[in-house]
């Protein structure tokens, strides 16, 4: 795991080097520097698994966290390659081509953080929500309290009883 | 691998659409020759609240599309908006068959960012507790891949078993199918009088089921005309879709978090998963039988193994103003559908700044099964579905 990292800092100049456990260690690298160093590890250093692709959003900062994890099923080990981008007009390159899943991520992406990845097949189409119209829900600034109670209100005709007193006046109105 | 099997239904391809360069078939409705027919929400065949848009030339498919969302409840989002303890209630509804791998790892991703040791006994008795989740989950997913040949029988008697197995879940935990046993710290209480004992006679009947449910659909000349050279998921597909668990075992590669990366007591136990080479529905559905069997041996073995007394829970701070320091991790276990993992981002809080949980369904579901699903029959699409044990709410958390 060592040798791999030290690697990545020469080639990559990757940054910010978290070694959480044995096998899983975090990096930040350069947002042009990153399709080409999971590629490179994809195909040249044995991190042929995708485990995930998320986003994370600092809204104080004005930037989105992308986190590509990777994985090595020979040595067991794991990458996490952060990259930061800019929240306004966030988009990033695409890495549909590397594994059949990725299109699946970053359409997810694009619905509900908003970020763009240009050429990914279908990242347009809507994943999960329909018609939405509103900002990206996974976003900070998104407030799911303000969206329901504006969106959902109560509806006319409808009214809570006390259990015992409404089942007494149903049952035994005389008593 | 022999791909020619996958396109055994119907050796005339004249009828049927050319390929474009992705492998996509390139289709004309207004030809006439094509039909689009939607397999869900509602339906039988599916399992769960998805949809296959299925194009299908007579009564193959030639194109399917997943969709989801019919039960996005945004629950990674809410939980950036709760406390760290009031996750729980959210987090176990992420995969409602089988909700405990949901507990442990939400749990283990605070501990370790955290800071906080697990005792020697609640790491046993969360071994025992997501042993039990697979017994539960895999009594009726094994007889459930036969069921969707309209072989309904063994799914009766494996829903009885589980039924017993919920009891015991019962008197662990007080709850039958969501138990938010494992808390961050431990778990929230050792075993009652006569747990063992009773649990025992249980995998009795499990023993003579797995005997019965060998007969009733391995033997079975119906099942097996239907479900070998079924779907066949080739080597080189299980990194390049994103194939885990029981499904890449089947192809031969050994993919078993419990096995690659042991935790908890994992490391003490004496097993070794099943592979096959076939990658069909018939070896995906027999790697499950082993894993079913492997699974009883294990609750054996840990119910001798483990400690009867000691401490459960390590104290933590109080987890209404928990506060975490800022981190990231990646947590992962083995459900019974494969790697089971989440991503949590902490902030220095009293709250996740994110969680991201990724299991199995998030790409067997979408990206294979859209692959799997051309060139079969539409009778065979719930068979394909579960052979990958697809779980829906794991895709639209």
């Amino acid at each position: 795991m060592v040798e791999i990292l030290k690697e990545l800092e020469e080639r990559f100049q990757v940054s910010d080097l978290v070694q959480q456990k044995d096998h899983l260690a975090f990096v930040s690298v350069d947002k042009n520097k990153a399709i080409p160093m999971i590629t490179w590890l994809k195909d040249q250093a044995g991190y042929t698994s995708l485990t995930l692709i998320t986003a994370v959003d600092w809204l104080e900062d004005g930037k989105f966290q992308l986190t590509y994890m990777i994985n090595n099923p020979k040595n067991k080990t794991q990458i996490a390659a952060r990259v930061m981008i800019d929240r306004e007009n966030a988009t990033m390159e695409s890495a549909h081509h590397l594994w059949e899943s990725v299109r699946i991520y970053q359409r997810e992406l694009k619905e509900m953080f908003g970020i763009d990845f240009p050429g990914s097949p279908g990242v347009d189409e809507s994943f999960i929500l329909e018609g939405w119209v509103d900002i990206p829900p996974y976003r900070r600034d998104f407030d799911t309290k303000k969206y329901s109670e504006e969106t959902y209100f109560p509806r006319p005709g409808r009214q809570s009883n006390d259990p015992a007193e409404y089942m007494k006046s149903k049952m035994y109105p005389n008593e | 691998m022999d791909l020619t099997k996958m396109f055994q239904f119907n050796a005339d391809r004249s009828s049927y659409p050319e390929l474009d360069a992705n492998g996509k078939p390139i289709i004309d409705l207004s030809s006439h020759k094509y039909l689009k027919l939607w397999q869900g929400p509602q339906h039988p065949g599916v399992t769960g609240n998805m949809s296959l848009e299925l194009t299908v030339n007579g009564d193959e498919i030639v194109e399917s599309i997943t969709h989801v969302g019919y039960l996005h409840r945004g629950f990674e989002k809410l939980m950036e908006r709760r406390k760290f303890i009031q996750c729980f209630p959210t987090c176990i509804r992420m995969c409602v068959a089988e909700p405990d791998p949901n507990e442990y790892i939400l749990s283990a991703c605070i501990e370790e960012l955290g800071g906080i040791e697990v005792p020697e006994t609640a790491q046993w008795l969360r071994t025992l507790a997501l042993e039990m989740a697979r017994l539960q989950v895999l009594l009726r997913g094994v007889p459930g891949q036969a069921g969707t040949f309209s072989l309904g029988l063994g799914y009766q008697w494996g829903n009885y078993i589980r039924d017993l197995i919920l009891d015991r879940f019962e008197e662990l935990t007080g709850g039958r199918v969501y138990h938010m046993y494992i808390l961050p710290g431990g778990v929230r209480g050792l075993l009652p009088d006569g747990f063992k004992k009773r649990m025992e006679e249980n995998l009795k009947l499990v023993d003579e089921f797995l005997v019965n449910i060998n007969d009733l659909m391995y033997n079975n000349i119906v099942f097996k005309q239907r479900a070998v050279g079924l779907a066949v998921i080739p080597v080189e597909w299980i990194d390049k879709y994103g194939v885990y668990g029981p499904s890449a075992r089947a192809a031969g590669i050994m993919r078993d978090v419990r096995k690659t990366h042991p935790y908890l007591k994992y490391g003490e136990l004496d097993f070794e998963p099943f592979t096959t080479t076939a990658s069909d529905v018939y070896a995906r559905s027999l790697v499950r039988w082993h894993d079913l069997k492997m699974t009883v041996d294990l609750i054996r073995q840990i119910m001798a193994k483990m400690p009867d007394k000691g401490d459960i829970k390590a104290p933590t701070p109080n987890v209404m103003h928990w506060r975490i320091p800022k981190g990231e991790t990646y947590v992962k276990c083995e459900s019974s559908r494969g790697e089971y993992g989440m991503y949590m981002v902490t902030d220095g809080s009293d709250m996740p700044r994110r969680v991201n949980l990724k299991g199995p369904s998030y790409t067997q579901a979408t990206a294979l099964l859209e692959r799997l699903l051309i060139n079969a029959n539409i009778a065979d699409t719930a068979a394909i579905m579960v052979s990958l044990a697809t779980c829906p709410p794991e895709i639209e958390r």
